[in-house]
């Protein structure tokens, strides 16, 4: 099993963090009128990067969302912090 | 080509098989082609194929980052069927299958297809009136498809699990009798002598660098081994799909995930068919040389690693021993996993990428094998004609921003 940080409650296994989605996906504003490529862009498009993420997860027991910095082929933890902390 | 045949084993037994030549050329890349194919797994090859049987352009390279069939060709569990639900994909893996069941006699190769065939299982009461409704959708879109009670899949395979303690009891389930298994590194080899015998260079240990883009229009592949023009270029490349993306500046709604899949040692046969019991999200066969060969979901994680990870790994096999009890004791000989390339709606992609002259075919998830001869055919027919056929049309990139999904994962509820 692998061990993920949570920043707010430390060193846990694997199976209590769910993967939520890649950071900095931002929500075109509805209250204009979006084109279809850009809402398209927005439900399904994914970087989908090979080497180093940052993506958004969940740690299930405490429910706290968080910021997973990882190597998506050596599956390396590279650091983690708080959703709201720092610029997205 | 030299044919293969039982005469010829014969002849060559008696010459202690000295005359049994290379299956295929291993050329120098030229520095132009007609249509440059990116990736030698199955589906890439069998684009070149097709290329030079349907449409007969013969100018074409298949460019290979590692040894022919080395990803998920040759990391997959063999299934081959075509029991989906939208018409739209019932037509399209349908064509599959036929393709399958003459291909030993097109390539002169055996790849073993042995139509053995695959019952899902049904684990409730509700869960048998979906299976009703599956297989009338089968029978409407002209697949076959029988659904059967408990006893009758007892019958089939009774060495699974029919306790009415089991923890999903079995009530019956949906049998597509020509559904089945190949050998999956025959078809990459059949796929790659016959293509070689049209005229086809394979480039192996060549990766793909760069794309070059001029005028909106991609022109050559930057590879390893140099520069290679290309009058057009196919992808074939599964999980690393949104890595060539990023090369030639499209954009794509996939995500790469580690599949697993396991090997026992061989054992007597037990096993008839392909058996998946949806609950679990496993499924298992027997291979030819008697090992079970079993399955089950995607890693939790998107990852570009190919190698499992232990709680898949666990659920799998927990689901496996209580699927078979005779068979928990049973050693693994090797697992492995492979990086599949996942879409929202979990069927595949076939047609234009957004850049002039590159054509995709990718997206095809945790079911590409069963699905290499039709992705190659229809990739081929896009190369050739820059149009799409009837069968590729409505799976182009362009469904995402329509709205016209073929949304598999929720109408027929397979995981992929």
């Amino acid at each position: 099993m692998q061990i993920f940080p949570c920043p707010f409650c430390g060193h846990r296994n694997e199976t209590e963090f769910h993967f939520a989605g890649e950071l900095g996906k931002v929500r075109p504003d509805t209250t204009r009128k979006v084109s279809d490529k850009d809402w398209a862009s927005y439900l399904y498009t994914q970087r989908n990067e090979k080497g180093t993420v940052r993506e958004v997860w969940m740690h299930l027991p405490c429910a706290e969302l968080f910021v997973l910095e990882r190597d998506s082929v050596t599956m390396a933890v590279l650091g983690s912090r708080p959703l709201r902390e720092g610029q997205q | 080509m030299s044919r293969y045949s039982a005469g010829r084993i014969f002849r060559e037994g008696l010459r202690a098989g000295r005359g049994w030549g290379q299956a295929w050329r291993t050329p120098n890349p030229k520095p132009a082609y007609d249509v440059v194919i990116i990736g030698g797994g199955g589906h890439g090859l069998a684009t070149a194929y097709y290329l030079t049987k349907n449409h007969g352009i013969r100018n074409v390279a298949v460019i290979e980052k590692g040894w022919l069939g080395g990803g998920n060709t040759g990391r997959n569990t063999t299934a081959i069927r075509s029991n989906y639900f939208y018409p739209e994909s019932a037509a399209l893996y349908d064509k599959s299958v036929a393709l399958y069941e003459g291909l030993s006699r097109d390539l002169n190769y055996n790849v073993m297809f042995s139509q053995r065939g695959m019952i899902v299982c049904a684990h409730s009461e509700p869960e048998m009136e979906m299976a009703a409704r599956q297989c009338n959708a089968m029978q409407l879109n002209g697949v076959d498809a029988e659904l059967l009670d408990a006893d009758q899949v007892r019958k089939l395979e009774p060495a699974l699990n029919f306790s009415p303690t089991m923890r999903y009891p079995i009530h019956g389930g949906v049998l597509q009798r020509r559904a089945g298994t190949g050998r999956h590194d025959a078809v990459a080899w059949g796929f790659a002598r016959a293509a070689d015998a049209g005229g086809v260079d394979i480039i192996q240990n060549c990766e793909v660098l760069d794309i070059r883009i001029e005028a909106g229009r991609a022109t050559a592949v930057e590879t390893s081994q140099g520069a290679i023009k290309a009058g057009v270029i196919g992808a074939a490349v599964a999980g690393h799909s949104s890595v060539l993306a990023g090369m030639a500046g499209y954009e794509l709604p996939i995500t790469s995930y580690v599949l697993q899949a396991f090997v026992s040692e061989p054992i007597k046969p037990v096993l008839n068919r392909v058996v998946l019991c949806p609950p679990f999200g496993t499924y298992a066969s027997q291979s030819d040389k008697g090992g079970l060969v079993i399955g089950g979901g995607l890693d939790r994680i998107p990852s570009y690693g190919q190698r499992g990870n232990m709680p898949m790994q666990e659920t799998v096999l927990s689901a496996f021993c209580e699927m078979f009890p005779s068979l928990a004791k049973v050693k693994l000989l090797r697992h492995w996993g492979g990086i599949v390339d996942v879409t929202p709606d979990s069927s595949p992609i076939i047609g234009p990428s957004g850049v002039d002259g590159l054509y995709l075919n990718c997206g095809w998830g945790t079911g590409g094998f069963k699905a290499i001869p039709v992705g190659g055919y229809l990739l081929a027919h896009l190369l050739a004609e820059g149009r799409h056929h009837a069968l590729s049309r409505p799976f182009g990139l362009d469904r995402f921003t329509s709205g016209h999904l073929v949304d598999e994962a929720a109408s027929s509820g397979i995981a992929h």
